[in-house]
């Protein structure tokens, strides 16, 4: 008997069908200052960001457009002072509501205010398992220990938890240790998530990168935790775009399942697609999400196959990855439209092979984040 | 975490699950941690019957009074269903 089926394949879809989920990215600010963060290099301030009655109303237009789940993100969300607010008016629109958070902020009150607003689960992200260099990762005094409390609270309250392990060349090693503390901690799901080197990562990337051997004893171990874990926890995992032969389908193609809205309230195919120029994304303050999905220029660019070049428009894979990344087809090309060099089929593909290179040879020193100046390195 | 899935089990959806009609789409589906799942129909008649009271053989039961089939056949379904959406972690017991 056929079950259940992973949703959102894209066997015979329509042209356009609705978005799935919201990554609603709530703001920019965090205390933490990771070297890999995935917001732009330009920050949004405090001052520019949305106010707690313009999310609401952009969550209820994005369940309207048929989004079943919101990601509440940043950023740190649980900065906002109205996190609690922002909670019950998502839970309020009929959304599935997920908390993703660094969590050293979280307390118990903050925990009871966000059972009592609906929150369904929390997403923990954690930097590495042997404290100092948690804490030397995140650049944030104590970040461990805070973590393993707010994992507790979460726990206590009853909710479900997903751990976010983000692996690189300095803590990959570790990776047995991040599927024990998993354990430990009671969640039900692990995240094992290569960084994706866009903005500060890719300024890092020479002491990010992991390498070839790391990556396959890294393989090799959540093969089998997968086995020896079934029905205890859940391990997502992909296999970094550096050492891939073929992209990952991001954000499932463009346009396709998700859309982001940024602390400012630009409405963005993917978190990260503000780093590409010549494109005038629309603003949930003028327009609606509606709007933004079904006729906003920058949303019909790259969706679909249309756009393509080769050697994606040829390709039998060009509705299996749609084409890869484009942030990253922009980042290592300059060219967004651009197939991702991820790809072996990619004229570009020996730019990841050198990059792995000239990482293996460097000293593994961080630039970090800081609100108000872009990275220096190149 | 879980324990095996048997007849005297009293399944129910597993922590942050939840199953929700999508309107848009015309459907119903099990929502959870970053994941969703789109039920068959007779996945959706099993997965309603999830009151974190009723036991599996309890479930058999009420199915196999609503439709016309042999027990025997609902129950080897039903233990199945149940068993793969336990190994999803959809469901626990």
């Amino acid at each position: 008997m056929n079950a259940v089926t992973p949703a959102g394949t894209p066997s015979g879809t329509p042209p356009l069908a609705p978005p799935l989920a919201l990554l609603a990215e709530l703001t920019h600010r965090c205390p933490l200052r990771c070297p890999y963060c995935s917001n732009p290099v330009e920050l949004t301030r405090v001052a520019a960001e949305l106010d707690t009655a313009s999310w609401a109303r952009v969550f209820q237009e994005a369940s309207a457009l048929g989004c079943l789940q919101v990601h509440l993100s940043g950023g740190e969300p649980t900065a906002r002072r109205d996190i609690a607010e922002l909670v019950r008016a998502a839970a309020a629109a009929g959304l599935y509501t997920n908390l993703i958070t660094a969590g050293v902020l979280l307390d118990e009150a903050m925990m009871a205010r966000l059972v009592e607003a609906g929150l369904d689960h929390v997403q923990l992200s954690v930097q590495d398992t042997e404290p100092g260099s948690a804490e030397r990762i995140g650049g944030y005094r104590d970040a461990l220990p805070k973590k393993l409390r707010a994992a507790r609270l979460v726990r206590e309250a009853g909710l479900a938890l997903t751990l976010n392990a983000v692996v690189h060349r300095q803590n990959l090693d570790r990776l047995p240790e991040m599927i024990a503390l998993a354990l430990e901690i009671g969640a039900g799901r692990l995240e094992v998530a290569h960084v994706q080197y866009y903005g500060w990562a890719l300024a890092n990337r020479d002491a990010l990168l992991p390498t070839r051997a790391q990556l396959e004893a890294a393989t090799a171990e959540v093969q089998r935790a997968r086995e020896a874990l079934k029905g205890r926890l859940v391990i997502d995992y992909v296999v970094p775009d550096y050492y891939a032969k073929r992209p990952k389908s991001c954000m499932g193609g463009w346009g396709r399942q998700f859309l982001a809205v940024s602390p400012a309230g630009r409405v963005l195919p993917c978190h990260a697609a503000e780093s590409l120029p010549g494109f005038d994304f629309p603003n949930v303050r003028e327009v609606s999400l509606r709007d933004a999905w079904e006729n906003s220029e920058a949303f019909n660019r790259f969706r679909g196959t249309g756009w393509m070049k080769g050697p994606c428009r040829d390709c039998p894979r060009a509705e299996i990855d749609w084409g890869g990344c484009r942030c990253q087809a922009f980042a290592l090309t300059g060219d967004a439209a651009a197939t991702d060099p991820a790809c072996g089929l990619s004229p570009d593909h020996a730019l990841l092979d050198m990059a792995v290179r000239e990482a293996a040879a460097s000293e593994g020193d961080f630039t970090y984040r800081v609100m108000g100046a872009a990275p220096q390195k190149a | 975490m879980t324990a095996p899935l048997h007849p005297g089990s009293v399944p129910r959806l597993a922590r942050g699950m939840k199953l929700r009609e999508d309107k848009a789409r015309g459907q119903w589906v099990v929502l959870g941690p970053e994941r969703m799942f789109v039920p068959d129909e007779t996945a959706l008649e099993v997965l309603r019957l999830l009151d974190g009271t009723r036991s599996v053989d309890g479930m058999i039961d009420d199915l196999a009074a609503r439709y016309a089939a042999p027990r025997e056949e609902i129950a080897a379904d039903v233990l199945a269903m149940l068993r793969e959406l336990a190994e999803k972690g959809v469901v626990q017991s």
